[in-house]
């Protein structure tokens, strides 16, 4: 199968989760719904947030409503 | 490949010497959001290295942890004095400020005013969250109507705390700032509008074109006590009526650029210059024991005149000299002091603590500096003055009738011209007398009518001293 279809040169939200502080503003703002909070807790205590694993358009809305600098950037493979 | 990443920022923020990739700000904050607009505006256009940001006070006020450009701090409210005075020195800076409402709304909001009316030369950047964040959530001016805060606890009342204050809309009565909009990032649409803005408030400072002011409208969870996207939507919801977003004014496109600055001498040469021909320069002379004097008297007994007479004395016998005057607020009546030093090699400050040489022209100010004198040092005073409080051990008191002498010669201006005399007769300055007359001379350069009348005056008061001094051997011999 190519890598198109298996969808691995798709761009996609990288997100730190250590400096992720769990606010939820690329969630809510996702256009493609492809965040949520992860079940695991990252190094502050905090749910922080994941890519779901698919869905991603790279249009880095995620990352203009993240108020850190560091938490999420964006790759295309 | 990335498509999206922070730029403009350092790659880690070095607080209290640990470095960190996070911000001190709390979970939603829109500063976080904001900074990383003004970081990504910078860098695209390249203005890094012309940057300068001013931050506030309040919850911002490490803004220079993050952007990796110059950054300066300010006290509260004043970011837009300092920036002022960057725009007066650094034509070629990106200037911008950052600050928040309590910071530029309140305490700081005549600076911001004037700022603005003078069309200086900064990108304004106004956080809007309503509130007081660093302090704990007071009421800010641009607290809502009924909101609750630490200060209005039962809501805010425009009876008795006014209303909110429309800070866009104010300085939209001025005609000088070049483009004023007010945004918001509550959501991406808002948050593209605001970045848009950003870089168009930058790029005004790249060109040189004036005031460019940009109000956010900003999420602060903390003090809303709800989460982030409920913060964001109150922005949305409550603060949008009250607040409404739009461009008030863009001017940017007709305003010229500032001319280069004229090229402006240094400090060096300005001196220089303006000493050029008439100034003896200094010599180092180590074997010169260095002087320290104070002159001390009410404003308008010439205690200032005086200081400057013997430091230009030193001058023109090429030593080191400072003076250094120290006065009340009022012109004339009050405290009058001043300091000179002279000396064989070049003076660090030129403040006197404890001088060898203290002229007292009154009461007061014997009282007050007698004690500093010290031991081996000499006070002259005028006559006039009761010596109810001692010397220090060792130091010499010299009574003068300086004040007497002045209106016998009907010019009470000139009392200081008979403390010069005792200066010179009793040799504490180090100066010759023929560079203390001359100097004597040179102040009364301007009233010519005066020179002859002071030199009168210095020469009776001599002779008075001398005969003092014949009187005190005469005493002694009986
Ligand atoms: C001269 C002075 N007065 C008062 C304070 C206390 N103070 C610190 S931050 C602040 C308010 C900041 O509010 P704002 O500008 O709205 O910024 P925010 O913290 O909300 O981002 C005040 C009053 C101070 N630091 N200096
Ligand atoms: S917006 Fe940033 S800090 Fe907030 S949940 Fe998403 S990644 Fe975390
Ligand atoms: S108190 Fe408010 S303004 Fe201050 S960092 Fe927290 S959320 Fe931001």
């Amino acid at each position: 199968m190519a890598d198109r279809e298996r969808g691995l040169n798709k761009p996609r939200p990288l997100i730190d989760a250590d400096e992720c502080k769990s606010c939820g503003r690329c969630i809510q703002a996702c256009p493609s719904k492809c965040l949520r909070l992860s079940e695991k807790l990252n190094r502050r205590g905090m749910r922080p947030a994941e890519y779901t694993g698919a869905g991603c358009t790279g249009c880095a809305v995620c990352f203009y409503n993240c108020p850190e600098p560091y938490a999420i950037t964006i790759e295309k493979p | 490949m990335t498509l999206k990443k922070t730029v403009g920022m350092y790659e880690s923020f070095i607080r209290s010497g640990r470095a960190t990739r996070s911000t001190h700000y709390c979970a939603g904050c829109g500063h976080g959001i904001i900074h990383k607009l003004i970081a990504e505006a910078m860098h695209e256009l390249g203005l890094q290295d012309r940057a300068i940001i001013i931050g506030p006070i309040g919850c911002s006020v490490f803004g220079y942890y993050y952007w990796d450009c110059a950054n300066l701090s300010a006290a509260h409210g004043r970011a837009p004095a300092a920036g002022t005075a960057v725009n007066r020195l650094r034509r070629d800076a990106a200037l911008a400020l950052y600050q928040g409402d309590g910071d530029l709304g309140a305490i700081g909001f005549n600076h911001t005013f004037q700022a603005a009316s003078r069309g200086e030369h900064m990108a304004v950047f106004f956080i809007n969250n309503a509130t007081y964040g660093m302090t704990g959530g007071q009421m800010a001016p641009t607290t809502l109507i009924g909101d609750r805060t630490m200060t209005t606890p039962y809501g805010r009342d425009p009876l008795t705390d006014g209303y909110p204050l429309h800070v866009c809309e104010v300085l939209n009565q001025l005609k000088a700032p070049v483009y004023i909009e007010r945004v918001s990032v509550a959501d991406t649409p808002r948050i593209m509008r605001a970045r848009r803005a950003v870089r168009k408030a930058f790029e005004i400072q790249r060109d040189g074109k004036g005031y460019a002011f940009i109000e956010f409208l900003s999420p602060c969870p903390t003090t809303l006590s709800c989460d982030a996207v409920q913060a964001a939507r109150f922005c949305i919801d409550r603060m949008e009526p009250e607040f409404p977003l739009g461009c008030l004014r863009d001017n940017s496109a007709a305003a010229v650029s500032r001319a280069p600055r004229k090229k402006s001498v240094s400090v060096d040469e300005f001196f220089k210059r303006s000493d050029s021909g008439q100034a003896p320069t200094a010599e180092v002379d180590r074997g010169f024991a260095e002087r320290h004097i104070k002159f001390a008297g009410f404003g308008g007994q010439g205690v200032l005149s005086l200081g400057i007479c013997v430091a230009e004395a030193a001058r023109l016998e090429r030593r080191f000299t400072t003076w250094f005057p120290t006065y009340g607020p009022e012109q004339r009546g009050g405290a009058a002091a001043c300091s000179v030093i002279i000396s064989g090699a070049q003076i660090g400050s030129p403040v006197v603590d404890s001088p060898h040489v203290l002229v007292c022209m009154n009461q007061p100010s014997y009282e007050r500096f007698a004690a500093t004198v010290r031991s081996g040092g000499t006070i002259i005073v005028d006559s006039t003055v009761q010596l109810d409080v001692k010397a220090p051990d060792g130091v010499n008191v010299f009574r003068m009738p300086a004040i007497d002498l002045s209106l016998k010669f009907g010019c009470p201006k000139s009392a200081n011209t008979g403390m010069l005399a005792a200066l010179a007769r009793l040799g504490v300055t180090g100066l010759s007398e023929e560079h203390l007359l001359a100097a004597l001379d040179s102040s009364f350069r301007r009233k010519p009518e005066l020179m002859e009348t002071n030199r009168m005056l210095f020469r009776e008061a001599q002779i008075w001293m001398d005969k003092q001094k014949e009187c005190s051997k005469e005493r002694l011999k009986t």
